[in-house]
């Protein structure tokens, strides 16, 4: 179990890590989810006792990470963001040296052989790790985290710089991994946390903005269920039957996409599921539907809103505040721009 | 701390590093045997050993440069920080490899002992003391050039810092003499700067670490000088933990 308590860290006047808390169980495989440079090596390496927090407290299975290193770095197998790995040492010598390094007390040879399985390095594991290529390196980093079969383990970007399909192997094996360790990875990639783990913790600018299950997290991040169907039939007609259904509040028809059909969306009163009630409509009526889906936002979505609602919330802050208010826009307003193109980037790969 | 003792020692010697210290270090002891003592014809080989411990200036630094810096520049030293392993730990395995090379080095003086004995009689005692206080002043030195080094994550640095902090023990070591012979002519004109001097004089003659070794080459044993070499090299490896310490908290 890992319990944080009011965790900072200050470099000079800069809070690269604002007080934040969180407890992760037994057995969890959370995901650490945020921008570049919003905290999340950060508080990995406070947690893994690479550098110390200005203040507050950070507990490895009820040992603090501060008072008791050794006993609380037992517990954690740690994959920093670039491997530590001896480039003029073969696979097979560097992990035996982090055997040495961790005091393993389990056979020798039959753990490192089942590590290297693991981990599918076993065809290189004679080979000098500075002529291996980026995958098996992350592969091999993976491996000295294993090595001493720590209950638990921390992931900083796992995945970057693999091909999509070593990326692919990589998650499978960490949720793997996951039935047997506490995992906490970080990724700044959404459909990887989507894709792994159970519970994603948001970090933006140094403060948790978000932490939950990743579907509750997505359900009470939209308001209501908002729901977006593609149907045929006279807009008009659709539009009146729409907006007399029971529990609608709102029905808005955007462009049409294909000939003669068109998106509604409609907003229920409450939080009432219409799509029965849709369906039963459009069956009234006879007109086919195309596509129906339930708004209920994506991590994507629940990303963009949490991290860009408070930058802009920030801006108005700004805005209000500063009398030349314009020209902290227009310089801000670029950053905003780069910002959604990154993610979608890292989507596509 | 093993672990790291046996990965270094390996380092050592399958990167070009050990080969090459080993190699350079040979060929200068090697010309200075040969100049000092084969070239004269004598068995006494104190000319030798005094030789040796300028070329130790230029050579030590070698041998500690790369230990911390590397591990800095290749991030390698997050992978020891956040294994359950004292800093000290991690600080003395390297220190001890690095000594170790140092020993393997130094060693040549028994062959060299070997080589004369076949020409004629040699002292066994004094070269076994010259050896050792080669070898407590090299632990010494080194425990310096290793704290220093822990400042820079460029081993060049690492280097130049190391020749500097040793260059500036000696240069203390010249003038400790001169500074005390000064203190004895300036005390006829003014007794107070006379005295002055003279503490001064004295400090720096406290900390002569090439100047002590010579109770050494003689065959004598002066436990105050094993206890400067001693005390040295622990109070500097303790330095180079509190960097690695403070460093984490900034």
């Amino acid at each position: 179990m890992i319990t944080v308590k009011h965790l900072t860290k200050r470099y000079g006047s800069h809070l690269a890590v604002d007080d934040i808390s969180f407890t992760v169980q037994d057995g969890e495989i959370v995901g650490f989810l945020g921008p570049n440079g919003a905290g999340k090596s950060t508080t990995m390496n406070m947690l893994t006792g690479y550098i110390s927090s200005s203040s507050g407290e950070a507990l490895i299975n009820d040992t603090d990470i501060l008072d008791n290193p050794i006993k609380a770095k037992r517990d954690i197998g740690y994959l920093p963001e670039l491997p530590p790995l001896y480039q003029e040492m073969t696979v097979m010598h560097y992990l035996s040296f982090v055997y040495d390094l961790k005091k393993c007390k389990l056979p020798r040879k039959a753990h490192l052989t089942e590590i290297c399985n693991l981990c599918q390095i076993t065809d290189v594991k004679d080979r000098i790790i500075k002529n291996l290529s980026k995958g098996y390196r992350q592969r091999v980093g993976l491996a000295q985290a294993l090595v001493g079969n720590p209950p638990i383990l921390i992931l900083d970007e796992p995945t970057v710089g693999l091909d999509p399909k070593q990326m692919l192997e990589m998650r499978n094996l960490i949720k793997r991994l996951g039935k047997r360790h506490t995992v906490i990875l970080s990724s700044h990639i959404l459909s990887e946390i989507q894709a792994v783990c159970d519970r994603v913790i948001i970090i933006n600018k140094g403060k948790i903005v978000a932490d939950g299950a990743i579907d509750t997290l997505a359900q009470s991040m939209s308001q209501n269920r908002r729901l977006k169907v593609r149907l045929d039939g006279d807009a008009a007609e659709v539009l009146q039957a729409l907006r007399a259904i029971k529990g609608v509040s709102k029905v808005q028809q955007s462009a049409q996409h294909e000939a003669g059909l068109y998106d509604y969306e409609l907003t229920p009163v409450g939080n009432e599921d219409l799509r029965k009630a849709v369906n039963a409509a459009a069956q009234a009526n006879g007109w086919n539907i195309y596509r129906m889906e339930s708004g209920v936002l994506t991590l994507e979505d629940v990303f963009l809103k949490v991290t860009m609602g408070e930058w802009q919330a920030e801006q108005k802050l700004s805005a209000s505040a500063a009398t030349a208010g314009k020209t902290a826009e227009s310089a801000a307003a670029p950053a905003a721009t780069d910002d959604k193109p990154e993610n979608t980037q890292e989507e596509a790969k | 701390m093993g672990a790291i003792y046996r990965r270094e020692l390996g380092a050592f010697f399958n990167s070009a590093i050990g080969p090459v210290f080993l190699t350079v270090f040979y060929l200068g002891s090697g010309l200075l045997f040969w100049l000092f003592c084969l070239s004269y014809a004598t068995t006494d080989m104190s000319n030798y050993f005094a030789w040796m411990r300028l070329v130790m200036v230029l050579i030590l630094p070698l041998l500690t440069m790369r230990l911390l810096s590397e591990e800095r520049a290749q991030k390698t030293d997050q992978g020891l920080l956040t294994a359950p392993v004292s800093l000290g730990g991690i600080v003395l395995g390297k220190y001890f490899a690095a000594l170790t090379v140092y020993a393997i080095g130094i060693a040549i003086v028994f062959v060299y002992a070997i080589i004369l004995s076949f020409f004629g009689t040699v002292a066994w005692s004094i070269v076994l003391s010259n050896f050792i206080a080669l070898f407590l002043m090299g632990a010494a030195f080194m425990a310096i050039t290793l704290f220093l080094s822990a400042f820079t994550a460029n081993q060049f640095i690492a280097y130049v810092l190391g020749i500097v902090g040793l260059v500036v023990l000696y240069v203390i070591d010249f003038l400790s003499g001169t500074i005390s012979s000064t203190a004895e002519t300036v005390a006829a004109n003014s007794t107070m700067l006379g005295t002055l001097l003279g503490w001064l004089g004295t400090a720096m003659e406290s900390v002569s670490f090439f100047s002590r070794i010579y109770d050494f080459t003689y065959g004598l044993f002066n436990l105050s000088s094993v206890l400067l070499y001693v005390s040295t090299a622990v109070l500097f490896n303790f330095f180079t933990v509190r960097v690695f310490e403070t460093r984490r908290w900034r």
